[in-house]
């Protein structure tokens, strides 16, 4: 059976209330992507994306695998584009199981994100309507006000830091980390680092989450090409091999799940392979809300369970020349909220040695990167052997 | 807190939930043949696929599992700051729901802390809401 390999990495301009769109952008991405990887789109067999177009909320997702395949004129053989999946990086699982089973040799996986511009733009893009007629999982939280994730995810912190003296110092670490890695990204929305004090002093949105500890509204579109082992003659970049993959849905209303799914898809990665904890030169985690990388940590097993804020006190470990580089292209705290391709994206850039300032030390040849928090988690990990 | 909270669609599974209130009663699905709850409410039980299910009243106690206050106005009529809570039943088991816990100051809530329910009705429909239990 032959393996998968991301051969490709693309990304589009990233932005606030960009004016480009949703589209021109997924374009920008998947040229970029192609040219990287040394492909020309009659080579791509395959598409892949999470969640699909999402017709009753564009700005989240406006653009679908179909639309890709009709307006770039490909001639696909597999593709998907689905929310009923592990979690956003679930799409890169697919296309590599896909490329493992035959079925496609080159797969375009992407994630076009519109939500600053929709909120600018609603007469074209309508907003989520959480107010009235809610049905689905919406009815369960809606009502009373946990419209958003944030408030959903900050009952998780909430637990860890009156179980486990989880600190709001610890967590800040996660956003200090993220605005020093984004300051040498040129990619990145943020462009200075942030203080302790700053963080500190920020307004709170839903405790113990401030302004700093939630990603913001980004628009973009990244692409991650999967080829096949036995195309890689057709690529002219260091390809970087999925590993293993992992995914899983705890309970579908987030406030059923006792534990974020992190936990059990941390511990599911390492059971299709060789490699440890010990081996991973870095790790790019899910970081919407900045404690999803304390669930991520724990779960993939470099702390223990409630270890996951003395893990990260004082931010060395977790700082570029730390043991554990986390989040090296600024995360979506700093970089924006690509919503988990950028995890992706990024640890392609450093296990390449091409991440510019921001590249860490060494010759990182082991990765992983997660997406997901709350009841819905997918995690890769992604070697350059 | 005094604003217009998000309209639900009542259906089938749904309406002895948010309903339940006009009686007192906070209804909560359950099966007739294994006992187990089902939340959120299903034709179908999910412990043993039974499809003898039907509302059940619970007691309308239990204790705050986690909880957060909310600072952020998320619609422009919205009063903050207020807690967000995840209720563990009493005597549901596997249950949570997330509620408000309503009647004290904000930074009067804690996990562990012992609630019940009241109920917040707004154009037909019973929003359980949950007070702490002096």
């Amino acid at each position: 059976m032959t393996e998968a390999y991301i051969t490709g990495i693309g990304m589009s301009e990233v932005g606030v209330r960009l004016t480009r769109s949703p589209l021109g952008l997924t374009l920008d991405a998947v040229r970029e992507a192609i040219a990287d990887a040394g492909l020309t789109l009659d080579q791509i067999d395959g598409v892949a994306t999470y969640p699909g177009k999402m017709q009753t909320y564009l700005g989240f997702s406006p653009i679908g695998s179909d639309d890709v395949i009709e307006a770039f004129g490909l001639k696909t053989r597999w593709h998907i584009g689905a929310a009923e999946m592990t979690a956003q990086l679930g799409a890169i699982a697919a296309a590599a199981a896909a490329i493992k089973a035959g079925l496609a040799r080159h797969v375009i996986c992407f994630r076009t994100v519109y939500e600053a511009a929709a909120m600018a733009r609603p007469d074209e893009f309508p907003p989520l309507e959480r107010r009235k007629d809610v049905t689905g999982n919406s009815q369960w939280v809606s009502p009373f006000g946990a419209f958003s994730a944030a408030n959903w995810t900050a009952q998780f912190a909430m637990r860890h830091m009156k179980r486990y003296g989880l600190t709001r110092e610890q967590l800040a670490q996660v956003a200090i980390n993220d605005h020093a890695n984004a300051a040498l990204n040129p990619r990145a929305i943020v462009k200075q680092p942030l203080t302790l004090d700053t963080y500190m002093s920020a307004r709170m949105i839903s405790t113990p989450f401030c302004l700093y500890d939630c990603d913001r509204f980004t628009d973009c579109s990244t692409v991650v090409i999967v080829s096949a082992g036995d195309a890689l003659d057709e690529v002219k970049t260091t390809p970087v091999r999925i590993a293993a993959s992992a995914g899983s849905v705890e309970r579908y209303s987030w406030d059923q799940a006792e534990w974020a799914s992190a936990y059990p898809t941390g511990r599911d990665l390492w059971k299709s392979t060789d490699y440890t904890a010990k081996d991973v030169d870095t790790v790019q985690l899910y970081d919407g809300f900045a404690f999803q990388p304390i669930t991520w940590l724990e779960g993939l097993g470099f702390c223990d369970v409630g270890e996951g804020g003395q893990f990260l006190e004082g931010g060395k470990r977790i700082a570029r020349d730390g043991e554990l580089p986390m989040n090296t292209g600024g995360g979506q705290l700093g970089w924006g909220r690509l919503h988990g391709f950028g995890f992706a994206y990024e640890a392609v850039v450093q296990l390449r040695g091409e991440g510019g300032a921001r590249q860490i030390p060494g010759d990182p040849k082991v990765a992983i990167a997660t997406s997901g928090g709350g009841p819905m988690a997918a995690a890769l990990l992604l070697a350059k052997d | 807190m005094v604003w217009q909270r998000s309209r639900v669609r009542l259906d089938k599974d749904n309406s002895a939930f948010w309903t339940g209130g006009a009686e007192g009663k906070l209804n909560i699905a359950r099966c007739g043949d294994c006992g187990g709850f089902i939340h959120p409410p299903r034709e179908i039980c999910r412990h043993c696929l039974s499809e003898n299910v039907a509302p059940f009243a619970v007691a309308g106690t239990g204790v705050v599992d986690t909880y957060t206050v909310n600072h952020q106005a998320w619609a422009k009529d919205m009063e903050v700051p207020f807690v967000i809570a995840r209720v563990k039943l009493d005597d549901a088991p596997g249950v949570y729901l997330t509620t408000n816990i309503v009647n004290c100051p904000v930074d009067a809530v804690e996990i562990d802390d012992a609630v019940r329910v009241v109920f917040e009705e707004q154009d037909g429909i019973w929003y359980p809401l949950f007070e702490k239990i002096a």
